[in-house]
């Protein structure tokens, strides 16, 4: 098996997401049926699971995106379904969201991207203050020399750089990254990897890595959860968790490690 | 996954239609409650009008002015069957600052402004760009949907405004060239049988139209899905429901406004 980066100690025993009998159908589909979950602060936990098994449902639901049915979510001790707009939006501004598809704003330039969410939530800054910061974070993610370039020009593992810089921008608690190796090459995702590691040590953030890139959730996380029909079927250190010999477990271990 | 039993009250599309116009209803009332709180993103609203006055003035300008020389060659032949030539001016007044105006103006920016509306709120939609404020503690309907709708229902009305101005201008190129009238009897004739009530109606029928069309394109692409088809699709619902909608209204202020001509 390969190397894993990230220690499975983890520092502190605060839970930063603590998630309780979460339930969640689109029309006549349940997709989460009854998930527990938790992740301590410092921790990185890996979601694994087929493509709709309802994974990028659950980060949605934790981000405030989506809305649960029935279940407890609370994350950084507040219950996100009992907050009002405003208080969601304080608590999103703790929260790092990187986005599958990047979701640039195709309008704008790399330092207008950046600096949108910082003016936005600062009214304060001056242009200065937002200079400094956008050029931070692109320094943070390699890629200070594409501050005046539209996302248009740049490539697919460029843009997921430049939307996790643009969280990072907020200085972010937790950090939620929706398959954040998906559509990359090798050698990009293993950058991807790498980059998900330096934030985490860098801004002592937690986080929850959506994928189904073993690889990934090996090397970015301390523990993975296996979600299957909408249920969690083994969670643990990764080494424990592809020991079992559940059919399911293996034949997901076996298609990413031999097919590919 | 489990699939539900079916739970449809009437049928499937009786259940989609009035599914539909209720949230259509709750993203129009979900306008005036944040249109009037802050925070109010006025640079937005002014680059929004900016892309949708300015950008229009063009094709305002050819289409007003065709419009306006159209009318008056259609016009005169049957007015000289009665010998009414000389109040060609006042037809092509009223015809133009009462209703042609604001229709062609509202029909243009339907096509030009609701469309861009969609695809634009669609694609932002889709690639999650929309997500993207949410999580940044950013209001998106406040930020892209009442700027537009603001945008739209102010720079409407003054296209109008133009439209007709210009309209009449084509209007008068033709009248000169027949008849060789001045500019200032040709004004003073088209005015002539214009009241205070053709002018306001004519404004509140552009103010309606510009809030028709920003409201429908906002909605469509607010609620895009289905991916690059889904912008496609919101792009040409907000055309062919804000032109429906435009002609149903004119029908509505019409008819207000003759009730309030004869009070």
């Amino acid at each position: 098996m390969m190397e894993q980066i990230i220690d499975q100690e983890v520092s502190t025993e605060t839970p930063v997401i603590s998630i309780h009998g979460l339930y969640k159908s689109f029309g006549e589909l349940d997709v989460l049926k009854g998930v527990d979950f938790t992740v301590m602060k410092g921790e990185n936990i890996a979601v694994l699971g087929k493509s709709g098994s309802g994974k990028s449902v659950l980060i949605k639901i934790i981000a405030g995106l989506l809305k649960a049915d029935k279940g407890s979510v609370n994350v950084l001790g507040q219950e996100v379904e009992l907050l009002n707009a405003k208080e969601l939006d304080a608590l999103r501004l703790r929260i790092g969201f990187s986005f599958q598809s990047s979701a640039l704003y195709d309008s704008m330039n790399i330092y207008q991207n950046l600096a949108f969410p910082l003016t936005m939530n600062n009214k304060k800054l001056n242009a200065q203050q937002v200079t400094q910061a956008v050029e931070e974070a692109l320094d943070a993610v390699g890629l200070l020399n594409k501050i005046n370039q539209m996302p248009a020009d740049l490539s697919g593992g460029q843009r997921k750089r430049i939307g996790i810089a643009r969280t990072l921008i907020l200085k972010p608690e937790i950090m939620l990254y929706d398959e954040p190796t998906s559509g990359l090459d090798p050698n990009t995702s293993s950058e991807i990897n790498l980059l998900i590691q330096d934030v985490q040590k860098k801004y002592n953030t937690s986080a929850v890595v959506i994928t189904h890139d073993l690889t990934c959730a090996k090397q970015t996380c301390n523990q993975v959860a296996i979600l299957l029909d909408g249920q969690f079927l083994k969670m643990g250190p990764f080494d424990e968790v592809f020991k079992s010999t559940d059919p399911q477990i293996q034949s997901f271990y076996n298609y990413n490690f031999i097919n590919h | 996954m489990e699939v539900k039993a079916n739970k449809y009250i009437f049928s499937k599309g009786v259940d989609t239609f009035f599914s539909d116009v209720y949230k259509a209803y709750s993203f129009t009332t979900r306008f005036f409650k944040e249109a009037f709180v802050a925070p109010f993103h006025f640079k937005e609203i002014i680059h929004q009008s900016f892309e949708i006055g300015l950008k229009s003035l063009g094709l305002i300008t050819v289409t007003g002015f065709i419009v306006g020389i159209v009318f008056t060659k259609q016009s005169r032949p049957s007015l000289e069957d009665f010998g009414a030539s000389s109040w060609l001016p006042s037809l092509i007044g009223i015809a133009i600052v009462r209703a042609l105006g604001p229709l062609v103006t509202a029909l243009i920016c339907a096509g030009k402004v609701g469309s861009s509306i969609g695809a634009e709120l669609g694609s932002m939609k889709v690639t999650e760009q929309i997500d993207a404020m949410e999580v940044s503690a950013i209001n998106p309907f406040k930020y892209l949907v009442v700027t537009r709708v603001i945008a739209s229902t102010l720079m409407v009305p003054l296209l109008s405004l133009y439209c007709s101005f210009v309209g009449l201008i084509g209007s008068y190129v033709n009248v000169h060239a027949e008849e060789n009238t001045t500019l200032a009897i040709f004004y003073k004739n088209a005015f002539s049988t214009l009241t205070f009530i053709d002018i306001f109606s004519s404004l509140a029928k552009a103010i309606v139209y510009g809030f028709t069309i920003g409201i429908i394109g906002c909605y469509k692409g607010f609620n895009a899905t289905q991916g690059t088809r889904g912008v496609g699709k919101a792009a040409n619902q907000a055309v062919v429901l804000s032109m429906f909608l435009i002609f149903l209204e004119e029908v509505i202020i019409v008819q207000v406004a003759n009730w309030i001509r004869n009070f």
